[in-house]
């Protein structure tokens, strides 16, 4: 089925990508208010904050959590605007 | 708007008792309230029946919670924006729940002649010689899969990354926190990035013989 060679491609490129140190979801709670303000200002760099990129990348449901509350801070800056 | 205080006067006034406290709450819950529809524009429409219900819990659930791990608020952020961070945890796990809440785990990876319930075949709308190498890599992921990964693991990998489950949604299921699945998932994809160096086999290689 063409969705599961889509989520194999994805499960390969994950694989690729792991490391051998990577945050845990208690981790990334802790950060994801500072690391989505610092989204938020087009702050992010590789070098800020790079395990958090990491984790998001391979965690579906941290980063939906990071993009839903990154949305509320943009629309706080557009409002200010 | 509502959220003129700095860090200090919201932890100040949420930490007093009458109506600094009073106001603080309501204040807060505004501010709550503002920002969810931003943040579940891709769960759930600000004009569906069920939204305003879904917002009022999720701010009453804050609100509580928010009170009793005040002290863990560590000044590293807006204060209201981590308070929007709990909102949006409470409020997209409770999406997730119910979009997925009829699915069982071992229904989805129970079909019968396949691996757990994917077919992993080969393109068939690809050529003989360019099916058959994805055939051999296919087999031989499953084979590493198999081999590898704890039966814990591979039912975890597949329901997450093949029919994806959502990972809280798998560790929910499994009776595990998210954390310690998240971990388990972890060391299966460092058990198969290990294996796969041994063999030889990049997941580059891989991936591009599908890209043909």
């Amino acid at each position: 089925m063409q969705q599961s060679d889509g989520m194999l491609k994805k499960l390969l490129h994950h694989i690729g990508k792991t490391e051998a140190h990577e945050l845990e979801c208690d981790e990334i709670f802790e950060l994801l208010d500072e690391y989505s303000e610092a989204a938020a200002r087009g702050q992010i760099t590789e070098q800020f904050l790079p395990l958090v990129q990491q984790h998001l990348e391979q965690c579906q449901c941290c980063c939906e959590e990071y993009e839903a509350l990154l949305s509320i801070l943009k629309s706080e800056s557009a409002q200010l605007n | 708007m509502a959220n003129k205080r700095t860090n200090s006067e919201w932890l100040s006034d949420l930490r007093s008792e009458g109506l600094e406290k009073d106001d603080a709450l309501q204040d807060l819950r505004a501010v709550i309230v503002r920002g969810l529809p931003f943040a579940l524009t891709k769960w759930l429409s600000s004009s569906d029946p069920h939204f305003a219900e879904l917002v009022e819990e999720v701010a009453q659930e804050t609100l509580l919670r928010v009170l009793s791990h005040l002290d863990t608020f560590q000044g590293r952020s807006q204060f209201t924006t981590w308070v929007q961070k709990i909102a949006v945890r409470l409020a997209i796990t409770e999406l997730r729940r119910k979009r997925w809440q009829d699915t069982s785990l071992d229904e989805l990876l129970e079909v019968e002649g396949s691996f757990f319930g994917t077919r992993l075949m080969a393109d068939p709308a690809a050529g003989p010689e360019v099916a058959t190498e994805q055939s051999e890599l296919l087999a031989q992921m499953r084979r590493l899969i198999e081999e590898e990964l704890t039966e814990k693991q591979q039912k975890a990998m597949i329901a997450v990354r093949i029919h994806g489950m959502p990972m809280v949604e798998v560790a929910r299921r499994m009776d595990m926190t998210r954390n310690a699945l998240y971990k388990l998932l972890h060391d299966a994809r460092l058990r198969l990035k290990k294996r796969m160096e041994e063999q030889g086999i990049s997941s580059e290689d891989v991936l591009a013989a599908f890209e043909n």
